[in-house]
């Protein structure tokens, strides 16, 4: 009898006038989970090729300490790293806002899974092409930089797309230490208005389409910049 | 320094009650996603068209929804619809059906790995279909699954700290619980953060016991991905 | 290698389509219990796809098959139990990859045929030693080599005491020094008397084991009969030429 409630909701009392009355406020929180999103996947990229660069060419210590934090991150729950970033390094006077905290802690776990999409790709890139380039008198920094990387970004792409549908989705652990996306801002709406299953529908809709829509752009891309005889094994 | 130790000593023992029921919600879920996952898959691979259909588009739902946001929906829903089920229950219930998208799809690679020449071979022997599926397919296909299922359970061990969101004391409540109580967020969620570590490493190395046991010469699976992370 | 009187199997005017191409024209014919039949011929001519229509791993869509007085090709017959009195070997042996070569063999004689493991045990065991390999018993397919495996494809489908043996060019996929094996195995089976059809590329065993040997082109019979009249005197332009081209490439009548 319950589900004759929802439809007739859904008819008369305005579930879709309920959706109309809170899209504004829920396009806002979708912005700052994509802001969020890119943002984390942005720092992740760059601490990912950081750590892999570390893994593969560093020295012992350079090597043990990108290990270990690959380690410790891939073995741990983001949510438990937010909270170790949000709640615990104000033990150490630092302080920071949900949202940057968020940025953070989902920017430097993701950090640890690209460093391994990274690994993998340079790895897979021959041993000769790396002597071939100091052959031709290219410094280790220069075969890095003009062999090794440009193909591994590009090895790179297929695993890289599924991180960022993952980034995404797992963003929405943000809400739980209070950051303004899109599920927090459907709690505040549903803490006024009682309405949390309603309301938290749309929130999962939106969720649905974004992710649907984006996998569906990254096919196309990888498509588009497959090159012949670069993939991954 | 050494009252801190003992602070974290004193709250090993409630730390330890939240890691198992961490580790009740990972095995309830992981037991309700095999089961589930292994029905999706072989409807999949040997079910008719619109079942296979019907399947794919269940599989493909359930990867496209954040699992965060499908736990509230469900947390909601339910209580909305006039189900009561405790926040445990309804945290299984989700957890397990967002695993079974993820373990059907191992499943289903693992399946279709097998080479088809022996079903023809098991057939010719005159088998019948669901013979075929038990005494071949399934023992190579749940032995070529093992590390993919592995990088699973990895994955919904540290997922079922979300289950914090609606009220379950897991590992990472009864931790927030500590923390709060004793104002040493750091201190706690680190030894939190380091049993999570404890349990992920102690557990795929069991699975990888399990998978030299029931290794077979010639047959081995390969790693696949962690709840769309490529491992 | 006494060929009795009595007909196993009878194949009528069976015809395979495969969309717009036709790969099976209406092929008859008969084997008498106790005959060894070579079915020789180009490839992609049909003769896998009539093998496995014996036994019905590919449907047919028109003719009829009967293995003695039951007509494998009826709706009504139960195509599990024909299956078990047909053995069937592969081109590439299809061994069940997570078991030993002696569950391989025992698996069909525990869960078709319901026998107590014991007994199975046995019968396995038994085959295993028929095909020189009851010590290779506890070995799993990828530690044998392609010879043994076939061998292993061969107790397995003995074991399940079959009145017929299909062959689908079983030494096709093996190392040249490892045919020989598995050919000695198949020439001891024919001596025995066991019924069997080969579908076959080594012209040599063809003649010096077969009964009849059927040539096949293009999804029909073009020539059958006793292997002298086949390798020395054939009556088709067509076999000639094929047997011709067969000799340039191996010297003598195949290998």
């Amino acid at each position: 009898m319950k589900w004759e409630q929802l439809c007739q909701g859904l008819a008369e009392e305005g579930f879709l006038r309920l959706a109309c009355d809170i899209a504004p406020r829920l396009i806002q929180g979708t912005a700052t989970t994509f802001q969020l999103t890119m943002l984390a996947i942005g720092l992740g990229l760059a601490g990912g090729i950081l750590l892999a660069l570390g893994r593969v060419y560093g020295n012992k210590l350079i090597y043990w300490v990108s290990t270990a934090y690959v380690q410790f991150v891939r073995g741990t729950p983001v949510l438990v790293q937010l909270f170790l970033i949000y709640y615990g390094l104000p033990t150490f006077e630092i302080r920071l806002d949900s949202l940057t905290a968020a940025i953070i802690g989902l920017g430097l776990n993701s950090a640890a899974y690209q460093a391994e999409y990274f690994r993998g790709a340079i790895q897979s890139i021959s041993r000769g092409q790396m002597l071939a380039a100091r052959a031709i008198g290219m410094t280790n920094l220069q075969a890095i930089r003009y062999v090794i990387l440009p193909q591994a970004l590009r090895i790179v792409i297929p695993p890289w797309s599924n991180e960022l549908i993952y980034t995404l989705k797992y963003s929405s652990v943000a809400f739980i230490i209070g950051a303004p996306e899109l599920m927090a801002t459907g709690q505040i709406i549903a803490s006024r208005n009682f309405r949390y299953f309603e309301v938290f529908l749309i929130v999962a809709f939106i969720y649905l389409v974004c992710v649907l829509i984006i996998s569906k752009l990254l096919d196309i891309a990888e498509q588009k910049l497959k090159i012949p005889g670069l993939e991954m094994r | 320094m050494l009252d801190k130790l003992l602070l974290i000593w004193e709250s090993l023992p409630l730390l330890i009650r939240g890691a198992i029921v961490t580790l009740e919600l990972t095995m309830s879920l992981l037991a309700i996603g095999f089961v589930l996952g292994l029905i999706v898959a072989l409807g999949q691979v040997y079910g008719p068209r619109p079942i296979a259909m019907l399947m794919s588009g269940y599989e493909r739902f359930f990867r496209a929804m954040p699992i965060l946001v499908l736990l509230i929906v469900f947390f909601y829903g339910l209580a909305f619809l006039g189900v009561s089920l405790p926040a445990f229950g309804t945290a299984v219930l989700v957890f397990g059906l967002h695993s079974s998208a993820y373990q059907s799809q191992i499943f289903r690679g693992s399946i279709q790995a097998i080479k088809p020449g022996q079903i023809l071979a098991a057939r010719a022997l005159g088998m019948t279909r669901l013979q075929v599926i038990r005494y071949i397919t399934l023992p190579q296909a749940l032995r070529l699954a093992i590390p993919g299922w592995s990088n699973e359970y990895s994955g919904v061990l540290k997922d079922t700290s979300f289950a914090f969101a609606i009220g379950v004391t897991e590992l990472a409540r009864q931790g927030w619980q500590i923390a709060t109580r004793t104002r040493e967020m750091f201190l706690v969620f680190i030894s939190v953060a380091l049993i999570y570590l404890l349990l992920t490493y102690l557990g795929t190395w069991l699975l990888e016991l399990l998978e030299r046991y029931l290794s077979v010469p010639g047959l081995a699976g390969q790693r696949r991905e962690e709840h769309g992370r490529v491992v | 290698m006494a060929v009795s009187s009595k007909i196993i199997v009878r194949v009528e005017d069976l015809h395979k389509r495969y969309g717009s191409e036709e790969i099976l024209k209406g092929v008859s014919f008969t084997v008498r219990q106790g005959e060894a039949l070579a079915i020789i011929g180009p490839s992609g001519t049909g003769k896998s796809t009539l093998l496995r229509c014996i036994n019905r791993l590919t449907e047919p869509d028109r003719g009829r098959i009967w293995l003695e007085e039951t007509e494998i090709t009826s709706p009504h017959t139960d195509i599990n139990k024909i299956r078990q009195q047909i053995g069937f070997v592969f081109q590439d042996f299809n061994l069940f990859a997570h078991l030993t070569a002696l569950d391989n063999v025992r698996l069909g004689l525990l869960k078709v045929k319901k026998l107590p493991k014991k007994e199975a045990t046995e019968r396995a065991m038994h085959e295993l030693a028929r095909v020189g390999l009851a010590e290779h018993a506890q070995k799993y397919p990828a530690q044998l080599s392609g010879g043994q495996q076939q061998r292993v494809s061969i107790a397995r489908a003995l074991a399940m005491d079959p009145k017929l043996m299909l062959f689908d060019e079983p030494t096709s996929a093996l190392d040249p020094e490892l045919i020989g094996e598995v050919l000695q195995v198949m020439q001891k089976l024919a001596e025995e008397g066991m019924t069997m059809i080969v579908v076959t590329h080594e012209m040599g065993f063809a003649r010096s084991v077969c009964d009849q040997v059927i040539f096949m082109e293009k999804g029909v019979i073009v020539e059958q009969g006793p292997p002298e009249q086949i390798f020395t005197n054939p009556q088709q332009p067509r076999t000639r030429q094929f047997l011709g081209k067969i000799s340039e490439l191996y010297g003598g009548a195949g290998r």
